[in-house]
C-alpha cells in the first residue's frame, strides 16, 4: 500500500458521479450526471441493438437477428424454468432488468466508461423494485395467503417457531443481499482492475528491476479482465434468476 | 477485503468520500434510474418485444405447416409408390398369363401339327407297302412266267414237247421248294 502515492492512481476516482448538466425538480438536484449519460448510453444501446435486430423481423434471421433473438429465448427459458408459465407474464420486466444491467455492466468493462451499476442507489433500487413488486404481485395473487411463503407447510407445529422468524427474515434480507451483490461485485472489480493496472505503470516507473512484477501484474489484471467480463454477464444473469424465482414465490405461494 | 478497504477510505476523511456513498447525487440517480429504466421498459415491452414475439411466432408456425406440408407429401409419395409396386405387380402377372397362354397354344398346335403329319406318313407307308407287295407279287408273277417260258424253250431244244399247263405246274412246284 505504500505504492499507493508512487501510483497517483485513485482506485475510487472512477466511481466519481460529476455534473454535466445541472437540473433540479423544485428543491431537488435531479443534474444529469456521467452516471446519467452512461445510463443513459446503455440504454439507447439495448433499444438500438434489439430494435435494429428486430426491425425486419425476417423468417430466415440475420446474424444480428439471430442473437437478439437467442438473448429472448434465453430470457424466456429462464422466465418460463424459474417462475412457471405464469411468470411469463413479467417477461418483459425481466428481460428489460437483466438487458439494463447487462449493457450497464458492459459498458464498464471499456475503459473511462462509468458503471452505473457500480452505485448501491442504483442497484438498490432495482431490487427494492423487484421486491415491491413481488409483494404486490403476492398480495393481489393470493390475498392473505401470500404470508404463507413464511411458514412452509408440511413441519411439525413446533418446528414454526424457529422456521418462521427465520423466512421472515430470508425474505426481509432478499432486497438487501439483491442490490448488494451486484453492487460489490461491480465495486470491488472494478477497483481490482484499476489497483492491478496501476501497479503495472507505478513498477515500470519504479525502474527496470521491477519490470518481471509488472509482468506479472499486467498478467493479473489480463486475467482480471476476463474473469470480470465473466462476472458481468453473471450478475446481470444473477440479478435476473432471482428476480424470477421471488416471482415465483409470489405466484406460488400456497404450493411451498 | 472490501469493508477494510471501505473503512480506509472512511480514514481519509471528509475531503475524499466514498463516491457510492456520497448522498448529493443520490435524487439525481434515482430519478435518472426510474426515467431511462421506464423508457426502456416500455421501447422493450411496447414495441421491440411484441415484434420479436411475432416473428419468432411466425416462424414456428411456418416450420410446422413446412413440416406438415413435408409429410403430406411424403404420404403422398409413399401411396404413389405403393400404387407403382400394385401395378407393376399386376402387370408382371399379366405378362406371365399372357406367355403362358402363348406357351400352351403353340405346344397345341405342335401337337395336332405332329398328329397331322404322323398320320399322313402313316398314310404314305402304307400306300407305299401295298405298291411294294404289289410290285412284288406282279415280279413274282413275272418270275414264274419266265421260268415257264425258259423250261419251254430248255425242253423245246431238248426236243421234248410239254403242255404249257404242265410247265407251268412243274415250275410252281418248283418254286415252292426254292
Amino acid at each position: 500500500m505504500n505504492l499507493m502515492p508512487a501510483i497517483a492512481l485513485d482506485p475510487i476516482h472512477q466511481f466519481q458521479v460529476t455534473k454535466w448538466l445541472d437540473l433540479r425538480l423544485g428543491n431537488i438536484d435531479i443534474s444529469f450526471t456521467n452516471a446519467s449519460g452512461f445510463m443513459l448510453l446503455g440504454v439507447v444501446l439495448v433499444i438500438a441493438f434489439f430494435g435494429m435486430a428486430s426491425r425486419k423481423g425476417e423468417l430466415v434471421p440475420s446474424r444480428l437477428q439471430s442473437v437478439a433473438e437467442m438473448g429472448y429465448g434465453f430470457i424466456a427459458d429462464m422466465v418460463r424454468s424459474a417462475a412457471g408459465e405464469e411468470g411469463l407474464k413479467f417477461f418483459p420486466f425481466v428481460f428489460t432488468l437483466f438487458f439494463f444491467i447487462f449493457f450497464a455492466n458492459m459498458i464498464g468493462m471499456v475503459p473511462y466508461a462509468f458503471t452505473t451499476t457500480s452505485h448501491i442507489i442504483v442497484t438498490g433500487a432495482l431490487a427494492l423494485t423487484v421486491i415491491l413488486m413481488v409483494i404486490v404481485v403476492g398480495l393481489m395473487k393470493n390475498g392473505l395467503g401470500f404470508f404463507k411463503l413464511f411458514a412452509p407447510s408440511g413441519a411439525p407445529w413446533y418446528i414454526y417457531i424457529i422456521l418462521t422468524p427465520i423466512e421472515i427474515i430470508s425474505f426481509l434480507a432478499r432486497p438487501l443481499t439483491l442490490g448488494l451483490r451486484l453492487f460489490a461485485n461491480m465495486l470491488a472489480g472494478h477497483i481490482m482492475l484499476k489497483l492491478f493496472a496501476g501497479f503495472v505503470v507505478a513498477l515500470i516507473g519504479a525502474g527496470a528491476v521491477y519490470v518481471p512484477i509488472a509482468a506479472l501484474a499486467f498478467a493479473m489484471g489480463v486475467a482480471l479482465n476476463a474473469l470480470e467480463f465473466l462476472v458481468a454477464g453473471l450478475q446481470a444473469y444473477v440479478f435476473a434468476i432471482l428476480t424470477c424465482v421471488y416471482l415465483n414465490d409470489a405466484l406460488h405461494a400456497d404450493h411451498h | 477485503m472490501m469493508i477494510a478497504f471501505l473503512a480506509e477510505t472512511a480514514g481519509h476523511g471528509a475531503e475524499a468520500a466514498f463516491p457510492p456513498f456520497e448522498t448529493w447525487h443520490m435524487p439525481s440517480q434515482l430519478f435518472w434510474l426510474a426515467v431511462l429504466f421506464t423508457a426502456l421498459y416500455i421501447a422493450l415491452s411496447r414495441f421491440i418485444l411484441p415484434k420479436m414475439s411475432d416473428t419468432i411466432e411466425k416462424r414456428a408456425n411456418r416450420v410446422a405447416s413446412d413440416l406438415d406440408e413435408a409429410a403430406r407429401l411424403n404420404n403422398q409419395a409413399v401411396e404413389a409408390q405403393k400404387a407403382l409396386e400394385l401395378r407393376l405387380a399386376q402387370a408382371r402377372a399379366k405378362a406371365r398369363e399372357t406367355a403362358e397362354k402363348a406357351r400352351e397354344k403353340t405346344e397345341a398346335e405342335l401337337a395336332s401339327e405332329t398328329a397331322r403329319v404322323d398320320a399322313d406318313l402313316a398314310k404314305k407307308l402304307e400306300t407305299a407297302d401295298a405298291r411294294i407287295s404289289k410290285l412284288r407279287a406282279d415280279a413274282m408273277t413275272n418270275v414264274e412266267q419266265i421260268a415257264v417260258d425258259t423250261a419251254d424253250a430248255m425242253i423245246t431244244r431238248l426236243g421234248v414237247k410239254a403242255s404249257p399247263a404242265d410247265l407251268k405246274k412243274a415250275v410252281s412246284a418248283a418254286l415252292e421248294q426254292a
